[in-house]
């Protein structure tokens, strides 16, 4: 069974999920290394095309799994067709592929859980033509949620891949 | 520090490098007391007083600890009692309810009064400034019963080890009536949380067993996550988020020195030693699937245990080091198993319906595993033999996680979550699942793993 999430839903939660990146990255781009490389200036449709508030914004940087699952729901596969798409036409940016598990799991397993969700998303876009050379994948568990409470509505957007744009490829 | 008339000397407590004794250090500094003063003499003592292994259907034995004498003798007495409180199997009595202040801790209490109270042993003591400035703690337990002492031992110590001679006095005691290894004297890594959920800090930590003396081992800079202690050395293997992929690394906690361990092309985690200490077993993730490794830390070589396309992770040896018990999801949901150290032939041994089990932990007396498992939407810990019977819940709710052993066998810590932005509590249970008590943590805390017996 497929979870369904609107276009706009999504739109609300990359926005969402920008902004917190936003304030994590006031002090020190990199501080944790998780969600972060936003640029300034947010704003849906005032990004420039190319980027990274066009790639979030535009594209969505993120797709959502069932519970204790790997599989790419067919919302998600359209995502990343965009996002390969979008990846392939600015090959400037090198790739880490986050993956994420809800609370509901214990630590160790959801860390393997989030490099397999984080792998099936990177195998994807490779086969979309992205070269691996510009893929990178960490698995956070369920280390970094963005919502928090004690409900599916929560959990939901807690398990997921983000796909992260990094510095210019060497 | 040192200690005289025992039953069984126990010198080796100088090994431990927190203790700062060299035994050249101590040689002519101490002479004690006669070694007959604190012997016990009665002829019906008996090897012990409570029989643990009969189940959770004991009556937990009263005690009354009273004030040792000398300046800090009634902090001393705190500690000991407080400690007692969360033994389950000891229970102290309620001091007010005392028939007789202690003049003489050497001289027998009135038994005849101690049992109008129901107390089955009195424990009187003293603490003495010895003249080269260090500390002088004596205890006796008294058998009410007979009226004869059945346990006394001096310790000699630096005053800063206080607590810790309030420790080793409970283990003595709680040793003499129960027959089993004590557990205070031993300390807890965890992992110290702080922040909003999103954006968590987490600091390597560790503290004494009743959640005294927190000591930070990481800044919060990085993200760590299960520490777990070496049985024999001040070593602490954790998993750290850093540059790259998160990895595997061993902290001596003494000297702050940290290496990576294993150069594995892929992020390792879940990290155990083996039980001479010698071996570090762990997961490693590459591609969709995480299996099971080895590092021998004095060779560096690496073997594969598992070869599977699940996730294999959670490993731990069983006492004697010949087998290990790990959590597969190769049959579909995280279930537990057992192999041979050397890897192969997994035996499942979970089997609840409709549960899933995870972080099993081998006790170190080797009678049970502890698990966390997940049922009809709740997070419980329990305990179950390692053939896979016998399983008892010792907790249950929203969300409680990965279980750590006292070093007697006895016990579990264990966090529990409330959920939403809030965040973890350690607490301590039995075994038996009849008294739990929260471990006292300054923040939120997570992640706990019992260090081995100092003493």
């Amino acid at each position: 069974m497929t979870f369904m999430i609107s276009a706009r839903s999504l739109k609300l939660v990359a926005v969402l999920a920008a902004g917190l990146a936003m304030g994590a990255c006031s002090k020190n781009p990199n501080e944790d290394g998780s969600n972060s490389g936003f640029g300034s200036g947010l704003g849906a449709g005032a990004a420039t095309p190319g980027s990274q508030q066009d790639f979030v914004v535009n594209v969505g940087d993120r797709i959502f799994f069932e519970s204790d699952s790997t599989e790419l729901t067919s919302t998600a596969q359209a995502t990343l067709d965009k996002q390969a798409r979008w990846l392939q036409q600015y090959g400037q940016y090198s790739i880490t592929v986050e993956g994420h598990a809800d609370e509901r799991g214990t630590r160790e397993y959801n860390f393997a859980l989030g490099a397999r969700r984080a792998e099936a998303a990177k195998s994807y876009l490779a086969a979309r033509g992205i070269p691996a050379s510009r893929l990178r994948t960490i698995s956070y568990g369920k280390e970094r949620p963005v919502a928090v409470c004690n409900d599916i509505s929560c959990w939901s957007q807690n398990r997921r891949a983000v796909t992260v744009l990094g510095g210019a490829n060497s | 520090m040192r200690q005289t008339n025992t039953d069984s000397p126990r010198d080796h407590l100088m090994s431990d490098p927190k203790m700062l004794f060299s035994r050249r250090q101590m040689g002519g500094l101490f002479t004690g007391l006669a070694g007959a003063s604190l012997l016990p003499t009665s002829a019906f003592a008996q090897s012990k007083y409570l029989d643990i292994r009969r189940g959770s259907n004991f009556q937990p034995v009263p005690i009354a600890v009273t004030n040792f004498a000398g300046d800090q003798g009634p902090a001393l007495s705190g500690i000991i009692t407080n400690n007692f409180a969360r033994s389950v199997f000891l229970q102290p009595l309620e001091p007010r309810s005392f028939p007789e202040q202690i003049s003489n801790p050497d001289a027998p209490p009135r038994a005849d009064a101690w049992r109008m109270i129901n107390a089955q042993f009195v424990v009187t003591g003293r603490v003495a400034r010895a003249p080269d400035g260090r500390m002088q703690t004596q205890f006796r337990l008294w058998d009410v019963s007979t009226g004869q002492q059945v346990s006394g031992q001096q310790y000699v110590t630096d005053p800063n080890n206080a607590r810790r001679v309030a420790h080793i006095v409970s283990d003595a005691i709680f040793s003499r009536i129960t027959g089993e290894k004590g557990f205070f004297d031993s300390r807890v890594v965890f992992i110290d949380e702080s922040g909003p959920k999103e954006r968590r800090a987490k600091r390597l930590a560790i503290m004494d067993q009743d959640g005294a003396n927190v000591r930070y081992l990481s800044g919060g800079e990085d993200l760590v996550v299960t520490p777990r202690f070496s049985p024999s050395s001040q070593d602490v293997a954790y998993m750290s988020f850093g540059k790259g992929d998160p990895r595997v690394f061993i902290l001596n906690i003494e000297t702050g020195q940290r290496e990576v361990v294993g150069n594995f092309p892929g992020m390792t985690f879940s990290p155990r030693f083996s039980p001479d200490g010698q071996k570090i077993i762990m997961s490693l993730s590459q591609g969709s699937s995480s299996n099971l490794f080895t590092m021998d830390l004095r060779s560096r070589a690496t073997t594969r245990l598992t070869d599977t396309a699940g996730i294999d992770t959670s490993p731990s040896y069983s006492p004697d080091g010949a087998q290990v018990v790990f959590e597969s999801d190769r049959g579909g949901t995280q279930q537990i198993y057992v192999m041979g150290a050397g890897g192969g032939g997994a035996k499942r041994i979970s089997y609840s319906d409709g549960a899933r089990y995870s972080t099993p932990v081998w006790s170190p007396k080797g009678d049970f595993i502890a698990f966390t498992r997940q049922k009809g939407g709740s997070f419980g810990v329990g305990v179950m033999k390692p053939d896979g019977s016998g399983e008892r819940i010792i907790t249950e709710g929203y969300h409680n996680e990965g279980p750590t052993w006292a070093p007697n066998g006895l016990y579990v810590m264990f966090f529990r979550d409330p959920g939403g932005g809030g965040g973890p509590k350690i607490f301590m249970a039995d075994v038996f699942g009849r008294g739990e008590f929260p471990v006292p943590t300054q923040s939120f805390g997570s992640d706990p793993a019992w260090g081995p017996l100092l003493s």
